[in-house]
């Protein structure tokens, strides 16, 4: 375990461009049976960021994402999604409303191919509206296009998260939810993924990345939130939480 | 890499064979049509030239044939459920018990109802659906062993409740002296003496549950059963309502089991409790995964060939030995070890052909995924996860604490 960081030590606010930013997390609490995973998360995305999530084992942090993304429903507190209280909504209305998940641990389908992979991501897309988001992806990954016709489970690491983030774009979310994008990736293809996100980014799709990688995500992101046992205990730009001492000893590795 | 980029041209089929199989699965229906249209003719001249002639009158194979229609049925419905969703569902004989009992109730001295056949097909089928969504609406939860264990239990229950509330269903004796269906057009008479009508009526039922099931695994539907198959979790991210999907699986694999009780009820004209006992299920599934779990055509292949083994060819083997007159042997009744042979067959199949006797291409390749992986792997970089242990390199970060397995929905 880290050692806690003062709270709030830098306030930070989302910065809503006209009314309320496209997510906002209101008191989350989430519980697995006893277990008390998100104690009152307060978050927010607004169009257009990088928002990064950041923090040791076991803070949240993918608690947080399956809560956004309705594979989990909090107990008590709201998820706002451009303005309506998705908190009970089930996962499959939640990606055809625009918010597209690729869960942590890739999760591809391991027995389909590279193809079907993609075209699973589009499953609640309307047929004519496919080929350009193939394409889309296909332009991003090229290594999809390449490999279209091999099984999921023949790809290596770095195609097989490359595969995760092109289905869950397959599905056109306005806000793409990452999950350890980086994990047990080669450093190189750690910064071929970071690139991607901040294309796709710039591309208009809002971005919350989850990350143990802080660094990375801190260097692409917008902003960031810093989660401990279920709290958000910093908020704020990502130069900012970057140059916090106490984010430097925790997460960054300097003494 | 180079060589397994190009192992699949993507411009049309070449191959003669290749584009056989590309016009049949675009013309499915027709396809099936035609296919059962010339097994169907094949099957009615065979029995009537040696050797199938030796072994019995060909009235009696057409007898044969058409019971095995009812397993045919079943396997291809339980493949839905088994095959495509990856339900593994151990009581399926309920629903045909379900099927048998709606239709006996519907057509018999017992209920004073006489309704016609081929509504109550219809009728049959809907019943054991309803029953399937509600065996499937508290199960839904369980996954793997816990599901297959809930099954289990349902399997023991229905045949135990017809077998225990006699006021209502004869008990132990069953419901008998069922009516016969009403004589169709094109099939004439339905008597005990004929069984070329049933034969008839048999394949009528499977072609049609079959086109049925052919459109249901080529849709969005099938699509959905093979995402939830593979990951559940992944399946729900991707915008599939996996409530809803597994419902209509065990409902589809329910109608099926439906449609087989009441040909089989109309057939026997009686039902029984002991008709629907756990070797049902149990063999039905060995059907399926004897045949090529996931291939329609292949399960019922498989069901056609085990039934046949089951009643003729060991029956045969008696008469065969004991004619020969070897010492032994003689004593030996072959229908005894029927489920001994099932075992040894599993085992040996489990062993040097897992996909099945007529596998679907997807299974194939799943279960050959290692042949994929054969050649040198030429990414320094990113050696670490490949196809056979996905998510091994996760173990590096160890997996955060909040993923706790079987909370993960």
């Amino acid at each position: 375990m880290t050692a806690p960081i003062a709270a709030s030590t830098i306030t930070g606010t989302a910065a809503s461009v006209a009314g309320e930013p496209m997510l906002v997390l209101e008191e989350v609490n989430t519980y697995y049976g006893q277990i008390h995973a998100l104690q009152g998360v307060d978050l927010s995305v607004a169009e257009g960021e990088i928002v990064t999530l950041i923090g040791a084992n076991g803070a949240g942090k993918t608690t947080t994402l399956k809560t956004i993304s309705g594979l989990l429903h909090p107990r008590h507190g709201t998820v706002r999604f451009e303005g309506t209280d998705v908190s009970r909504t089930p996962a499959h209305l939640l990606v055809r409303r625009g918010i597209g998940h690729a869960p942590e641990g890739r999760r591809i389908f391991s027995r389909m191919s590279v193809l079907e992979n993609l075209m699973m991501g589009a499953f609640t897309r309307e047929t004519p509206t496919i080929p350009p988001d193939l394409e889309r992806v296909m332009t991003l990954f090229p290594r999809l296009r390449e490999r279209s016709h091999q099984l999921g489970g023949t790809l290596s690491g770095g195609e097989q998260q490359m595969l995760a983030i092109g289905r869950a774009l397959m599905s056109h979310p306005r806000l793409l939810l990452l999950d350890e994008p980086s994990l047990g990736l080669s450093p190189i293809l750690v910064q071929q993924i970071f690139a991607i996100i901040r294309e796709i980014n710039s591309q208009g799709t809002t971005v919350l990345l989850v990350e143990q990688n802080a660094l990375q995500a801190l260097s692409i992101a917008h902003r960031a939130y810093v989660l401990q046992t279920g709290r958000v205990v910093l908020a704020g730009p990502a130069k900012d939480v970057m140059s916090n001492e106490t984010v430097r000893k925790a997460y960054l590795g300097e003494d | 890499m180079t060589a397994m980029t190009s192992a699949r041209p993507t411009t049309g089929p070449s191959s003669p064979r290749a584009r056989l199989q590309a016009f049949a699965h675009l013309h499915r229906s027709a396809t099936i049509i035609a296919s059962m249209v010339l097994i169907t003719v094949a099957m009615i001249l065979l029995p009537q030239v040696p050797p199938l002639s030796f072994i019995q009158r060909s009235d009696a194979w057409y007898d044969t044939f058409a019971n095995a229609g009812v397993f045919i049925l079943l396997a291809m419905g339980l493949n839905v459920v088994v095959g495509l969703a990856g339900l593994l569902d151990l009581g399926y004989a309920a629903f045909f018990a379900i099927g048998s009992y709606t239709y006996a109730y519907s057509n018999s001295p017992f209920s004073h109802q006489n309704l016609p056949f081929l509504p109550m097909l219809a009728v049959g089928a809907a019943v054991a659906a309803v029953f399937g969504i509600a065996l499937g609406a508290p199960t839904l939860r369980l996954r793997g062993d816990y599901l297959a264990i809930m099954t289990l239990g349902f399997g023991e229950i229905v045949p135990i409740m017809f077998l225990n509330l006699d006021k209502w269903t004869e008990g132990t004796n069953g419901i008998g002296g069922i009516f016969r269906p009403e004589p169709l057009p094109l099939l004439g008479e339905f008597t005990p003496l004929s069984p070329f009508a049933y034969y008839i009526l048999s394949v009528m039922i499977v072609t049609l549950a079959m086109i049925l099931l052919y459109r249901m695994q080529d849709s969005r539907i099938g699509r959905a059963w093979n995402a939830i198959r593979e990951d559940e979790l992944a399946a729900a991210a991707n915008g599939i309502n996996t409530v809803t999907t597994k419902l209509l699986a065990f409902a589809i694999g329910a109608t099926t089991a439906g449609f087989a009780g009441v040909f089989n009820a109309s057939k026997l004209t009686i039902v029984s409790p002991e008709q629907f006992l756990f070797a049902v299920s149990f063999s039905v599934l060995a059907m399926v995964i004897l045949g090529g779990m996931g291939n329609i055509w292949g399960v019922a292949a498989g069901a056609f060939v085990v039934y046949l083994i089951q009643i003729v060819l060991l029956k045969q083997l008696n008469g065969i030995v004991e004619n020969l007159n070897v010492p032994f042997l003689t004593k030996v009744n072959f229908l005894d070890y029927q489920y001994l042979l099932f075992g040894i067959a599993l085992v040996l199949m489990m062993l040097f052909r897992p996909e099945g006797l007529f596998p679907s291409q997807r299974r194939r390749r799943e279960l050959h995924i290692a042949d994929e992986l054969e050649g040198p792997i030429d990414e320094p970089g990113v050696i670490g996860s490949m196809g056979e242990t996905p998510g091994a390199d996760e173990t590096f970060n160890e997996a955060a604490g909040e993923d706790v397995p079987g909370h993960d929905r």
